[in-house]
């Protein structure tokens, strides 16, 4: 009993702590679970409301709080929830054994709509779009060369900011050496180098210089890989052996442990380019050495397929983000970037010209 | 040949020390009494269903008008613990396709817990279950995708492939400690590694990637390399049960698993007493790498997971957890499992259906072995019986 005590006095004591006296905010029926809590209703009216609609989504194995792409496609879930005025569920994976049975709990959930984060969950995906024809599936970073007419792949060129980045990389430049490395040798994070690659080279060409790349070369499609999205010790150690080759600027794709690459730069006094976000927000320690980023917006895709499904517009066509529809971007330039306004002109002619079709990138 | 890993030493024998705790050996007589794992569970339960009430945001809302309305708090946390309890119970035995989910899920557990405990009684700690699927997985998956072979038979090479592959993997751990005296604990992790590094050469081959693409994900097993299923469950879990029992028969029945005991309890006296301590060390390890390779092929021939370099999951090192929970005894490792198999399947339903954080089921795994691993704190809680007591059952448990 005198545990009992303890237990009790234990929990009335953290009420103490955290309670004040206040005021009850709905006394009428404070149980019904629907009622909205006091937080959520100050805020924005839904621009849309659809308050029938449930979109759910399953993240791979990384989790909802990588801080890169299941997050940013999370983002998408919750912009959703506030915009769309739609219900939500959510359903994090711990191994890839559990892709189908995480999807098939969320269909029994009675989900609307499913949205599934990364190639990996692909097979899982596929199977629960045939079998349950009344639910909207969608992929972030997989297309299907026949998808059912309920699945949709959601899928990024990121070549093309890629690209951007790397001209201003090149342009940047004081040794003639940039360097960039990738988590694994998989085409979402060798697009990025690829782009990379090419608009150092345009730099090269249009400027008849000759800055180097170091860390990707897109004709043996071989590089500099961290085999690995979470250790930052790895991602520091390739981007401090890049540093040693003379390169002034940093452009790590791989995830969080690209944050390792953002520390050696910090460290050596070099730049840095991150991906996925603008590493200004997600990254804010280090946005004194970042130069830009590259952003693949996979928030906006997800959020548009669940837009299209609760409005009755759902399609299997696959969805590819570019300059163009806004899918993905260059961030804003860091603090200290100091770009001159000559430079940025070229950038945005570059990009005109992407959107344009005038110069084809990946 | 010197054994570094043992706490006895030969040359300075220590007559102050009671007989029965000389009949447990050190490694052994920590390892939790039945009273104390149920205890660990039901406390794990405890703090579990304060976490949910804290991470439920009406629960915290109520709290800022505690004084006023103090019924509210009991009652929205009330709903909030029973919500999620609840379909904690329904994702895991609720229905028949929860219960399918629990066992598949128990099944490489066990699978790979046996292996840990195998090694266990022999006196090692095997870390390296992870490792061994990773190469078991390797090999079933390539037999299974890459040749057509008829109904049968296909399933039986790409199976014994995994146990082929899984038991030569856990052997090189066992050879190293009986050759050189390398700690197992060390090989294993490292082999872990070398394992992970192992699939994801493979999966940089075009042979083990699907046609027209780069990513490092293979196709699934063709069909006629999986387990027949009945009802969804795949019947590759009923070698769950074979194994246990043949694990138990080995341990509790043959000379063999006397042998493996009495090097677990004390590797000098078994020399003495004339037995091969490298050859149990070898042999033990390669047992449970077996095991371990047996586990994963759940995966690869009974769920057709393609292979990537997460195949494992963390199954490897939950396996560890099994093992300690199910007291390192055939039984206990099935029953930890089956437990660990329904806290993955119902934690997916308290995410999916009642909101609760993800990390909760892995939360209370977690504290279960917490409070396994300090026994001492669940014993004063709960009343138990002291030490001594436990440690006289723990040595009759263990068969002396």
């Amino acid at each position: 009993m005198k545990t009992t005590a303890r237990v009790a006095a234990l929990v009335c004591s953290s009420a103490l702590i955290l309670a004040g006296c206040g005021e009850r905010s709905d006394d009428s029926n404070a149980s019904g679970s629907e009622t909205p809590t006091a937080s959520e209703s100050t805020s924005e009216a839904p621009k849309e409301d659809h308050p029938d609609y449930k979109a759910c989504m399953v993240s791979d194995s990384g989790g909802f709080d990588d801080k890169s792409f299941n997050q940013t496609s999370y983002a998408g879930l919750q912009n959703a929830e506030e915009n769309l005025g739609v219900k939500t569920a959510e359903v994090e994976s711990n191994a890839p054994t559990e892709f189908a049975d995480n999807i098939n709990a969320l269909v029994k959930q009675n989900c609307n709509s499913i949205t599934t984060v990364g190639f990996l969950l692909g097979d899982a995906t596929l199977a629960a779009a045939k079998k349950n024809k009344k639910v909207n599936f969608s992929i972030v970073d997989f297309a299907y060369d026949k998808a059912p007419a309920n699945l949709k792949g959601l899928t990024f060129n990121t070549a093309e900011p890629a690209f951007l980045a790397g001209y201003l990389a090149a342009a940047k430049s004081e040794t003639g050496v940039v360097g960039t490395f990738g988590g694994l040798n998989i085409p979402t994070v060798t697009i990025f180098m690829t782009g990379f690659v090419q608009g150092v080279e345009k730099f090269n060409e249009d400027e008849g210089a000759d800055v180097k790349v170091i860390g990707w070369d897109p004709e043996s499609q071989k590089g500099s890989f961290t085999n690995d999205f979470e250790s930052k010790t790895k991602g520091q150690s390739s981007a401090e052996e890049m540093i040693t080759q003379g390169a002034d600027i940093i452009f790590p794709v791989a995830g969080p442990a690209g944050l390792g690459g953002l520390q050696a730069a910090q460290d050596n006094d070099v730049w840095g380019i991150w991906v996925d976000t603008d590493g200004c927000v997600s990254a804010e320690e280090y946005c004194d050495v970042l130069l830009t980023s590259v952003m693949k917006g996979m928030d906006v895709a997800v959020e548009e397929a669940i837009r299209a499904g609760a409005n009755d517009e759902f399609d299997n066509e696959v969805y590819v983000g570019t300059l163009d529809n806004g899918g993905v971007a260059l961030a804003p330039y860091g603090p200290n970037a100091d770009i001159d306004d000559e430079l940025d002109a070229t950038i945005q002619d570059l990009r005109q010209q992407i959107i344009d079709g005038e110069i084809t990138v990946g | 040949m010197s054994d570094p890993t043992t706490t006895e030493k030969p040359v300075a024998p220590e007559p102050e020390r009671p007989a029965r705790s000389r009949a447990a050996s050190s490694m052994q007589s920590w390892l939790p009494t039945v009273k104390d794992s149920v205890a660990a569970i039901v406390l794990a339960l405890l703090v579990g269903a304060v976490l949910i009430m804290f991470s439920t945001p009406r629960v915290i809302e109520s709290l800022s008008y505690f004084f006023s309305y103090p019924w509210d708090f009991f009652k929205f946390s009330g709903i909030a613990v029973f919500d999620g309890y609840s379909a904690l119970v329904r994702g895991s035995v609720g229905s028949g396709s929860s219960l399918v989910r629990t066992i598949e899920r128990a099944a490489p557990l066990i699978c790979a817990g046996l292996g840990v405990t195998l090694a266990f009684r022999a006196g090692m700690f095997n870390i390296g279950a992870q490792g061994q699927m990773i190469l078991g997985a390797v090999a079933a998956g390539y037999i299974g995708f890459h040749y057509d072979l008829p109904v049968g038979l296909h399933l039986l090479l790409a199976l014994a492939g995994a146990i082929v592959l899984g038991g030569l993997w856990g052997g090189i751990a066992g050879f190293l400690k009986a050759r050189t005296g390398a700690h197992e604990v060390i090989t294993t992790i490292m082999l872990n590694y070398v394992g992970r590094f192992v699939i994801l050469f493979f999966l940089g081959k075009e042979t083990f990637q699907r046609p027209n693409s780069d990513n490092l994900l293979s196709p699934p097993v063709n069909d006629s390399a999986t387990f027949p299923a009945v009802f969804g469950l795949h019947l590759g879990v009923l070698l769950a049960i074979v194994a246990a029992l043949g694990i138990w028969w080995l341990l509790e029945r043959s000379t063999w698993g006397f042998e493996i005991r009495a090097v677990g309890a004390n590797p000098q006296a078994a020399r003495t007493a004339g037995m091969s301590v490298s050859r149990v060390y070898i042999t033990a390890m390669v047992v449970a790498g077996m095991l371990s390779g047996l586990a994963v092929s759940m995966m690869v021939l009974g769920r057709q997971d393609p292979l990537t370099d997460q195949i494992a999951g963390s199954v490897g090192f939950d396996a560890i957890t099994v093992a300690l929970l199910g007291r390192a005894t055939p039984l206990g490792t099935v029953l930890a499992g089956l437990l660990f198999g329904a806290l993955s399947a119902g934690g997916l339903t308290m995410q999916a259906a009642a909101g609760v954080p993800p990390e909760l089921a892995q939360v209370l795994q977690a504290l279960i072995v917490l409070f396994v691993a300090a026994p001492a704190l669940v014993r004063g809680l709960f009343r138990l019986r002291g030490d001594g007591q436990a440690v006289g059952v723990e040595a009759k448990g263990w068969g002396g």
